[in-house]
């Protein structure tokens, strides 16, 4: 009570908290109000958007945006093989990084301090750009959907993040389950992984969202390959293909053709489409990959 | 629950004789670990070898024994090239000034956000700041393209009604303004996120510490720089010595995507170079030259930074 006495009568506090709010209000504005912007033209008529002036609600109301890129068979593609890699992707990521976080939270693994090293420098070091594409090319991978989810698989802070989180759980339940008859890959299965869900939670948004999110792979091998472009692959060659003159893509077909007709309208309808699935996700997750995150930086 | 613990004691260890039993013993475990091991192997350090492609003329398809050594010739080379210097200027003034903001800004933020005494409105506000972070690059590239375009981009005008110009400034089109671009659009994005940890250890001090300066008449601004700054101090260090070991390498996605021709010279960091002049033009031993260079910088940047913050703080992260 006399704490808050003392701080309702600074006048100095009074401007403090006077700059708080204005300074946060204007960090809001400044983070909301493009996305609130591009939802409004993309549901403006496409003629009417190029007056401009349209701020955060649209000024003659249409869906007919959405129904031209959902003609093109090519952004069904780019979805398909967007969802399809999100999936398998953030699959046997999970499978990947949980099972090795077990491996290396068990003390008695005798492997465990090789593996672990192994792993972490993978986060320090890396062989760069052009040796990763002539990898990929020996390995015959270039125009296949396994360059999506193989070579990125196993991302040692995902498996520190889920090993921390293990090392929390009572060592006491991996030995009842071993008087019960159970092996390790049962353990495993059966007692680490359900209990492992708030974490498992966390890296599945990460790597749901750097799947979705991915272009550059798709840009480097798969560019040219119809069939096995993505959404965002798409999305860079129309946003692209006007702030250049369309030189250097590798990929001819339908969207450079659409480039060229697409209003502006037309192409936030496109970032939309791109942006509404994690949009739905992530405020849900919050709670999750806010743990998570404190949970890595600590550990790693 | 006591005659579980007795069993698993360790017993007296007899070294090597006992590693295959252990290893018999912990298939399981070998077989849940060890074949992921050979993937990172291959996708991660497999790629090392590829390091000596930067000193053969590496013509593709031919095997390893095969190839033409030629030393440093590649090394001259790209030492001799305007555009790499070009590129690594530009790589490290976008490196720095992103380190510079990308570091003091979540922190300003995050003391802002503890600050909120309505914690709806904490929330709110929280949740509406991690959004960039989710969205692509390409999404966040053409967003930013939009709101800094010529015609009806919401900066332009804003400024306009302001009376702060009196045309409309091509944004996109001046190169001495790419830096501060890809700056911005990286505090636009990243800030919130970053401000998770910050939170989290602002959160992790003694509220009697506060409550004790309050008592002592201290106003909220001597608190946020008595209590809240001290007692993050340990998280911002570790970060900033992380941050630095990144520094070169850090992507080119942001360059890639909000570059054009028209401000090339500042945008072409050094990973694009090797994209532009060693991929796209096929000279894969000089590409790999050029990221060779890359990583041998970043992990001096990061002994170094390292070194130093143990002396001065006593703390280290390797």
């Amino acid at each position: 009570m006399l704490s808050k006495k003392l701080a309702a009568a600074s006048w100095s506090d009074r401007i403090f908290d006077l700059v708080v709010y204005a300074a946060i209000t204007v960090v809001t504005i400044a983070t909301l109000y493009p996305f609130l912007n591009v939802l409004a033209i993309s549901f403006n008529d496409s003629t009417d958007s190029i007056k401009g002036g349209i701020t955060v609600y649209p000024r003659v109301f249409t869906v007919k945006n959405y129904e031209t890129i959902f003609a093109y068979s090519g952004l069904m593609t780019g979805l398909k093989i967007s969802v399809l890699r999100t999936i398998i992707g953030t699959i046997l990521g999970l499978v990947s990084a949980s099972m090795l976080a077990f491996t290396l939270s068990r003390v008695d693994f005798q492997a465990r301090r090789f593996v672990s090293t192994f792993l972490a420098l993978t986060m320090y070091v890396s062989g760069g750009l052009i040796p990763v594409y002539i990898l990929i090319k020996n390995l015959d991978m270039m125009g296949t959907f396994g360059v999506y989810v193989l070579p990125g698989l196993v991302s040692a802070f995902n498996v520190f993040v889920i090993r921390s989180f293990i090392d929390g759980l009572p060592y006491a339940l991996q030995e009842s389950a071993k008087l019960d008859g159970a092996n390790d890959f049962t353990i495993y299965w059966r007692v680490i992984l359900p209990l492992t869900k708030p974490a498992l939670a966390t890296i599945a948004l990460f790597l749901a969202v750097g799947q979705w999110n991915a272009w550059f792979d798709t840009y480097l091998y798969n560019g040219s390959k119809e069939g096995l472009t993505t959404l965002q692959f798409e999305l860079m060659k129309v946003i692209q293909s006007t702030t250049t003159n369309a030189d250097n893509f590798r990929g001819r077909n339908m969207t450079e053709v659409m480039a060229q007709i697409s209003p502006e309208s037309v192409k936030m309808a496109i970032t939309i489409v791109v942006t509404v699935p994690i949009l739905v996700v992530y405020p849900f997750l919050q709670r999750y990959f806010v743990k998570g995150m404190t949970l890595g930086s600590v550990k790693s | 629950m006591k005659a579980i613990t007795v069993k698993v004691k360790p017993e007296p260890k007899k070294p090597a004789s006992r590693f295959w039993p252990t290893f018999l013993q912990q298939k399981y475990l070998y077989m849940m670990a060890l074949p992921f091991v050979l993937w990172a192997f291959v996708f991660n350090y497999l790629p090392l070898w590829g390091w000596t492609m930067a000193f053969q003329k590496y013509k593709p398809g031919k095997s390893f024994f095969e190839q033409k050594w030629v030393g440093l010739q590649y090394f001259r080379e790209l030492f001799h090239d305007e555009q790499f210097f070009n590129a690594l200027r530009n790589t490290l003034a976008m490196s720095l000034m992103g380190l510079l903001a990308g570091f003091i800004i979540p922190i300003v933020f995050a003391v802002l956000l503890n600050e909120l005494r309505l914690m709806f409105l904490k929330r709110f506000v929280q949740t509406v700041s991690y959004l960039p972070h989710f969205v692509s690059w390409v999404v966040a590239a053409g967003i930013i393209t939009k709101m800094l375009s010529t015609d009806n981009g919401a900066v332009n005008d804003l400024l306009m009604s302001l009376h702060l110009i009196s045309e409309p400034i091509q944004f996109m089109a001046k190169g001495n303004l790419f830096w501060g671009i890809v700056t911005a659009s990286d505090v636009w994005k990243e800030t919130g996120w970053n401000t998770i940890i910050y939170l989290a250890a602002i959160s992790g001090i003694g509220p009697e510490l506060y409550e004790a300066a309050r008592v002592d008449g201290a106003s909220r601004l001597q608190q946020v720089r008595n209590i809240t700054l001290p007692g993050i101090r340990t998280t911002v260090i570790i970060l900033l010595i992380m941050s630095i070991g990144h520094l070169i390498s850090i992507g080119f996605e942001k360059q890639f995507l909000l570059g054009n021709n028209l401000v090339r010279d500042y945008s072409q960091t050094l990973d694009l170079y090797a994209l532009n002049y060693g991929l796209g033009l096929g000279r894969f031993s000089f590409g790999t030259a050029i990221n060779i260079f890359n990583s041998v910088v970043s992990v001096i940047l990061l002994f170094v930074a390292n070194g130093i913050f143990k002396k001065i703080t006593k703390e280290s992260i390797i």
